[in-house]
């Protein structure tokens, strides 16, 4: 027993090593907090050698996720993160970017003008454009074949899907797109309309199977869900691994949103970091990460470089006329109401 | 050297004595650093005020208990009731908890009876076996459990194919999903303990107890169960504690609907609500259960020595 034990010890030593070996040492380092399953390990082996930096990467699954963590210390660590368009103003409010010149920003100029003054980030002085997108929801047209463009189908849903429907578990995504079923606008301080808000999700918990965010993709390739609340690029993935589910654009509105590279205060290697965010504006590049996450990208001259089927995709070109919003960031005394939404929704 | 023994032992006790106090100093700079400290400090943050989106602000207010405790309406301006909300996630935990650990004693004390009564050799080969799954992550065991019992998994398409059932039997994102999670999760926590305790019981004890005219019942009540007690209660604790506190088999594989200690906390720190205080008063109130459940346990043993 105490050689078996010993044998597991030494196996473990020796695994822990080896994957610490496994980083090679070069000149610089670049230290990135981006979302799971986001860029491509081959776009950042390519940044590797071409500028000879060291890329340490680490996840997160959601906007708070990110700036919990940066407030709780880890500030300072990290050059570059990934906020999405409400939570760069946050972080902004909270102290937490630095600024960048135009003339550290070469690429400044491959950002398309749709997305060069945005209201979160004017004229792009913390930050480049990474992806954009929208949040739906996506139906197993096997399951489902009647017509999908309503938010009916996650909270009213028809009884074939009634009990096989996940949603984020992320209540400004989810709670936003409950607003928009009911049509009442967000951050919306009306006790009516918050009640109404509270007795719809209340009401319609009966039919959802799951609350997850990482598993959104995967609950609609095994079949475990019919439904489920997902992000564009998500969907088009689901139905590339081969579930047979369409995106919605619902009449009542989706949720449209950009994912920025934000340079962070205090980084420690803010030239890298500079490097990085200019490599990511070169068309080939945001291209490559287009292919991947399969959202759009916001840099001007990749079309070239697109695959057909990400060029295409059904889920990055929504119909004309279908109105998309962003999340918005609420004041505090409106959000706590939104959060005691959500308790009172998973007690 | 029959001489040099008890010089040789006189002289250590010289070494030891009076360094007793400065001997336990890397323990409790240890215990200190790593435990009475975080502890202190999330006792201190749970009567802060919270910052919006995360953080405290340093005046202090029983405002975290408050909201634990009573229930002003969605508002906040409600006449104060009793809060049932968290008291039903605490509820809901402890059963679930309590759930996973009989079902660990169930197939637990069995097995590790199994496992005393082989000779020597198998007996080491039968423990490895039981240590093998902890070589793998909690995450990825998690997430196989998962894959294991989802409606369209291998154990559903099985019993189909037998015929034993024609639907689904409908497992993921169930309470009992949860408890099976845990069970799993922690089974060897029950079984090692219980092991212990069996391995040192004589067996002729149970030999007497049968020419007594014992039935099995009666010596696995009244001799057995005395003897191994304490590695019952050893594996019940250990199955238990983590288990409240689980937030990774609610999660995925109960689908997350319900919130359960562990993933209410967790949403204070990481989620929408960013309420450190609430947080760390919800870990509190917590750590206060586990520790009057271990009292009350260790009150009993002493009493059971007197």
């Amino acid at each position: 027993m105490k050689h078996l034990l010993t044998a597991t010890a030494f196996v473990l030593a020796i695994a822990g090593t080896a994957s610490m070996a496994g980083t090679a040492h070069a000149e610089g380092k670049l230290s990135l907090y981006h979302w799971f399953e986001y860029i491509p390990q081959d776009l950042l082996d390519k940044f590797s050698k071409e500028y000879d930096v060291d890329v340490t990467m680490d996840t997160f699954d959601s906007n708070e996720a990110l700036l919990a963590s940066l407030k709780a210390g880890k500030l300072g660590s990290y050059d570059l993160a990934v906020p999405g368009d409400y939570m760069v103003d946050i972080l902004r409010q909270e102290g937490m970017l630095d600024t960048f010149t135009a003339a550290e920003m070469p690429n400044l100029g491959n950002i398309e003008d749709q997305w060069l003054n945005v209201p979160f980030d004017q004229g792009r002085k913390s930050t480049i454009p990474y992806q954009w997108g929208s949040t739906s929801f996506s139906v197993n047209r096997d399951v489902y074949q009647g017509p999908i463009d309503t938010t009916d189908i996650v909270f009213n849903p028809p009884e074939e899907l009634k009990g096989k429907i996940n949603v984020l578990d992320t209540s400004g995504e989810t709670l936003t797109l409950a607003s928009l079923h009911l049509g009442i606008p967000q951050c919306t301080s009306d006790r009516t309309q918050l009640k109404a808000l509270n007795d719809l999700v209340m009401n319609a918990k009966q039919y959802w199977a799951s609350f997850g965010s990482d598993i959104a993709k995967d609950v609609l390739v095994s079949g475990d869900a019919a439904v489920g609340m997902i992000w564009s690029g998500f969907s088009a993935k689901a139905r590339a691994e081969g579930a047979n589910v369409e995106y919605a654009f619902p009449k009542q509105g989706y949720i449209v949103w950009m994912d920025n590279v934000a340079l962070l205060k205090d980084a420690p290697n803010r030239d890298n970091a500079l490097k990085f965010m200019n490599f990511l504006l070169e068309p080939e590049n945001a291209a490559a990460v287009t292919n991947y996450a399969n959202y759009s990208a916001g840099v001007k001259g990749v079309m070239p470089f697109l695959t057909p089927e990400v060029a295409n995709s059904p889920e990055s070109n929504p119909p004309k006329g279908q109105k998309g919003v962003f999340v918005q960031a609420c004041p505090e005394e409106v959000q706590v109401m939104y959060d005691a939404i959500w308790t009172n929704l998973k007690k | 050297m029959a001489a040099g023994a008890p010089d040789g032992a006189s002289s250590k006790s010289d070494i030891y004595a009076g360094n007793g106090p400065r001997l336990m100093l890397p323990v409790w700079v240890f215990i200190g650093l790593f435990l009475l400290l975080p502890v202190a400090l999330m006792g201190v943050y749970s009567f802060l005020t919270k910052e919006f989106r995360g953080g405290v602000i340093w005046d202090f207010t029983l405002t975290a208990y408050d909201q634990f405790f009573l229930d002003r309406g969605l508002f906040g301006d409600d006449p104060a009731k009793i809060e049932w909300t968290y008291i039903g996630i605490f509820w809901r935990s402890i059963w679930q908890a309590g759930m996973a650990t009989i079902m660990c004693l169930l197939i637990g004390f069995p097995t590790a009876w199994f496992i005393a009564t082989r000779d020597a050799k198998t007996r080491s080969i039968w423990l490895f076996l039981i240590t093998i799954p902890y070589w793998v992550n909690l995450l990825i065991r998690t997430v196989s459990m998962k894959f294991l019992i989802r409606d369209t998994g291998p154990l559903n398409e099985f019993l189909m194919w037998s015929g034993v059932i024609n639907e689904p039997l409908g497992l993921i994102n169930t309470n009992f999903a949860v408890q099976l999670g845990l069970f799993y999760s922690y089974l060897p926590f029950m079984v090692l303990p219980i092991y212990a305790a069996v391995e040192r019981y004589d067996f002729s004890l149970s030999e007497a107890a049968a020419d007594l005219y014992a039935n099995v019942w009666t010596i696995l009540r009244l001799v057995i169960l005395p003897v191994v007690k304490p590695g019952i209660i050893a594996g019940c604790i250990l199955v238990f504690v983590p288990s409240l506190g689980a937030f990774l088999a609610p999660d995925l594989l109960g689908g997350a609907k319900t919130f359960m200690i562990g993933s209410l906390i967790e949403e204070q720190f990481k989620g929408n609500a960013g309420n450190w205080p609430f947080g760390a008063a919800a870990s509190m109130i917590l750590l206060s259960i586990v520790m009057a459940v271990l009292l009350i346990y260790a009150r009993s043993q002493t009493k059971g020595d007197k």
